[in-house]
């Protein structure tokens, strides 16, 4: 297991490597210069120098990428173009609502999918069954950014237990906090779930067919008993890796549903920072994005070795 | 009142009938013998009993165990007695035993699941009955996962898990079908042990004739859901009524008629000098030394014209490797492997006048064809070797012509694979073989997975076409006595290296190595048992 770990360790350091030389890269060549765009077409030639010098940009690319990822690793993401603060303080600011929100959409979505899959695997073909596979087709089928706008509408303009958009805060307290990014956390959730729930289904369904299952019956094991003793856990391994996407995905996907919701998150701060070419910020948000995928990835490897013994290697 | 009495068993899966007015019986301590051909429902038969039958059965009639009627028990009364009163083992062993969990949880779990025990109880019933099954503990620790174990070794955790509450009926159902035949007469040992120690029922289902012969008290002979014939084992042999039965018995031991002495033609087609297959073994550590494994260690032999060549040896044994280079799948790193003069040489490097002088036939009719395709297009797939590809009215002619060869009629070409049965696959895959002409068909297993009479069938085909188009033969199986039948010569292998060579009769009656003597005496005989009977 140990072994296991380390290899996957190693795994994860040498993408985030070669993450951050793409990255780099790719900003690199995507034209523009962020001294010019920050003084407007009419500067002079002279100004635009001085200001390439005080931001760094005259050094060669190579020197660039050291002190950037040098900066990194230390907890210094240099400063935004545009607005002249620490971009760690700009990203820190925006993470406390996203990954709040990723966990709290992850959460939702796990807590439906889990009993509706096994529900629906358990009375396969009953109504019960069709009508779960039926509700979740809706759900994969529906934009979230409408189904969004439809929570709005009933439950902030015409209910009105929620607001419609903007965040207070956590300092207002956690209740009042996690009250507004409810429902941007069930309109992330509701696609989430269907597609989890899905897969929940089909794996256990699977993994009831299997021999040791039938092995199992044979040993006075009654359906159900053999289903949460033996099929759940060999059904795992596609829904943990459904999840780790999906938790990638909710980081830095909810750009929409931020946007619908007016709330400042990363996926709206790397939108700003496009437009305004800080591309300061751009490329240490990716990277972080980047840093979480990885990371989720990571976990979800040691989850799978914990689930199946045959991943742990000979020990 | 016998203890097992199943009388007039009716089946039917959504209304059609599988088993018909199926009756036997047996006493404690007795081994009865089921036995028939796949469709045959000797395996529905042992589901009933067990009341773990598919969705949409309905039985009818009378299973009574120890004077109780079990169809007329609740889910919840099975329950209880699945896995207390009946052990149940099952043919795969690979794929019998939850990957996830060790094999003491699994084994304890049968006493744990009918609450007869504590939980540090029922791990000291399991240790002592994996003790019993012949893993000890110092190898075999209640923590090892199954993937850990050979299948032998996983059968008998099976095993152990059937046998941890002392059933009184124990149903195995072609036990040892999946293993090895050294594997096999071990665990053929090990259930007539724990039969006779326990005092249990065993029912053994089988499709093999050898191995009920030398272990059954009783014989019933299932065929298309009925029992045709049942009695005492040897005196059900000595006077057999059934044209079935006769059928069947005849099947087991069929030894095709090999036609006239060949040509003596002794120019060789096939000869494989001092080959070594290594493959590479992923490091221990980051930075350690990379081991390798030597699957075929300095093999030698020479296959001429017209010969068919068998090679016998158990699973791992590198008979698979040596194949897949001789056909220029694999790389050697030693030695060489000629056709007809022209070296070998693996992957992109062979030339296709090489490849169109063999083909290999498998042994699973099932996997081996793409279901999407037409008969006629699955046959006619070796064309490609070919400089100048037939088209057309050519194509189609070769296409009939080869299953005319084998059996089929022109027609079938228009039909999809899943038209036919096991043994038509099976004619179908060597008249793909044949169509472009070859002068070396390789038999991997080729008849491993059809029934007896079929698979005397097949046989009588393969020797009819090896006698009129003066085709060789290279035919692998772990089946001692198929081997035996149809063979000139045999090697038998094992660990990579070739043990025995020789002419295939001299061989089996007078084996010269111990392995060889192994192999010959653990496979079963049904001949061996009956004159055992007689002596």
């Amino acid at each position: 297991m140990l072994r296991y770990s380390l290899k996957r360790l190693l795994s994860l350091g040498l993408s985030l490597l070669a993450a951050s030389a793409v990255i780099f890269l790719t900003i690199e060549i995507v034209p523009g210069d962020p001294a010019s765009y920050m003084l407007g077409i009419n500067a002079q030639a002279d100004t635009v120098a001085a200001l390439r010098e005080e931001l760094g940009l005259n050094v060669s690319a190579f020197e660039r990428y050291i002190s950037w990822v040098g900066g990194m690793l230390t907890g210094d993401f240099g400063t935004s173009y545009t607005y002249r603060t620490p971009v760690v303080d700009m990203i820190g600011d925006r993470i406390m609502i996203s990954l709040p929100l990723a966990i709290y959409a992850l959460s939702l979505s796990t807590l439906i999918a889990f009993p509706a899959g096994i529900l629906a695997a358990s009375k396969r073909g009953s109504v019960t069954d069709v009508s779960i596979m039926g509700a979740t087709q809706v759900g994969v089928a529906i934009p979230n950014f409408w189904f969004a706008m439809l929570l709005v509408v009933v439950f902030s303009i015409n209910l009105r237990w929620f607001s419609a958009g903007g965040f207070p805060g956590w300092d207002k307290g956690l209740i009042v906090g996690l009250k507004a990014l409810t429902l941007p956390a069930i309109s992330l959730a509701l696609p989430q779930a269907s597609i989890l729930a899905r897969v929940m289904r089909s794996a256990l369904i699977d993994t009831m067919n299997e021999d040791f299952v039938r092995t199992a019956r044979a040993k006075g094991l009654s359906k159900r008993q053999a289903m949460w003793r033996h099929a759940l856990r060999n059904a795992m391994i596609p829904v943990l890796t459904i999840i780790g996407l999906q938790f990638s995905f909710l980081i830095a996907g909810a750009i929409i549903i931020e946007n619908v919701f007016f709330l400042p998150g990363l996926g709206r701060l790397v939108f700003q920072s496009i437009s305004q070419r800080d591309l300061i910020v751009v490329e240490s948000v990716v990277m972080l994005l980047v840093f979480a995928v990885v990371i989720v990835t990571f976990i979800v490897d040691l989850t799978y070795a914990a689930v199946d013994p045959r991943l742990r290697g000979r020990s | 009142m016998k203890f097992l009495q199943i009388e007039n068993l009716n089946l039917s899966i959504y209304g059609m009938g599988i088993l018909k007015n199926v009756s036997l019986s047996a006493e404690k301590g007795e081994i009865i013998g089921v036995i028939g051909e796949s469709g045959s429902g000797k395996s529905m038969m042992a589901f009933s009993v067990m009341d773990l039958l598919p969705t949409g059965t309905e039985r009818s009639g009378r299973i009574a165990l120890d004077g109780q009627d079990l169809l007329t028990k609740t889910e919840a009364q099975m329950c209880a007695i699945r896995g207390n009163d009946i052990g149940m083992i099952f043919q795969e062993p690979m794929t019998a035993l939850n990957p996830v969990k060790t094999i003491g949880d699994q084994v304890a779990e049968t006493v744990l699941i009918h609450g007869n025990a504590s939980r540090n109880k029922a791990s000291q019933i399991a240790r002592d009955t994996l003790n019993r099954v012949g893993l000890p503990a110092e190898q075999f620790p209640l923590s090892r996962y199954p993937h850990e174990l050979s299948g032998g070794q996983r059968q008998r955790v099976v095993i152990a898990m059937a046998i941890a509450l002392q059933p009184k009926l124990l149903i195995a159902d072609e036990p040892t079908t999946a293993l090895d035949v050294t594997t096999q007469a071990q665990i053929l040992d090990l259930l007539k042990k724990l039969v006779a120690e326990d005092g249990m029922c065993l029912m053994l289902i089988t499709h093999d004739l050898g191995v009920v012969a030398e272990l059954a008290d009783h014989i019933v002979i299932m065929k298309t859901g009925e029992v045709v014939e049942a009695g005492e084992t040897h005196a059900l042999f000595r006077n057999m009524q059934h044209p079935y039965t006769k059928a069947l018995f005849e099947a087991s031991s069929h030894v095709p008629d090999k036609g006239d002495a060949r040509a003596a033609e002794p120019a060789p087609l096939l000869e494989v000098r001092d080959a070594i297959r290594d493959y590479v073994l992923p490091r221990k550590t980051v930075f350690g030394k990379q081991g390798s494994f030597r699957a075929v260690n300095k093999v030698s032999f020479t296959l001429t014209k017209g010969e068919n060549l068998g090679l016998v040896g158990e699973s791992g044994c590198g008979k698979s490797t040596l194949t897949r280079a001789i056909l220029g799948l694999e790389e050697l790193q030693g030695g060489e492997i000629r056709i007809n003069n022209t070296t070998v040489q693996a992957g992109t490097h062979m030339p296709r006048e090489l490849r169109r002088k063999m083909q290999v036939v498998f042994q699973d009719p099932y996997g081996s064809f793409n279901p999407r395709h037409k008969v006629a297009r699955l046959v006619a797939e070796p064309f490609h070797l070919l400089e100048v590809e037939l088209n057309g009215a050519e194509r189609r002619k070769a296409v009939e012509e080869a299953l005319i060869e084998v059996g089929m009629q022109p027609l079938d070409a228009d039909k999809y694979i899943h038209e036919f049965s096991g043994g038509q696959r099976q004619r179908i895959a060597i008249a793909r073989a044949l169509i472009i002409k070859p002068d070396l068909i390789i038999l991997d297993e080729a008849v491993s997975a059809l029934d007896v009479s079929i698979r005397a069938q097949i046989l009588d085909l393969l020797a009819d076409l090896s006698s009129r188009l003066n085709l060789s033969y290279l035919f692998i199986s772990h089946d001692l006595s198929v081997v035996r039948s149809v063979t000139d010569r045999v090697m038998v292998m094992k660990s990579g290296e070739i043990v025995e060579y020789g002419v295939t009769e001299a061989v089996f009656t007078n084996p010269q190595h111990a392995y060889t003597k192994t192999l010959i005496a653990a496979a079963p005989s049904l001949h061996d048992a009956l004159e055992k009977e007689n002596d």
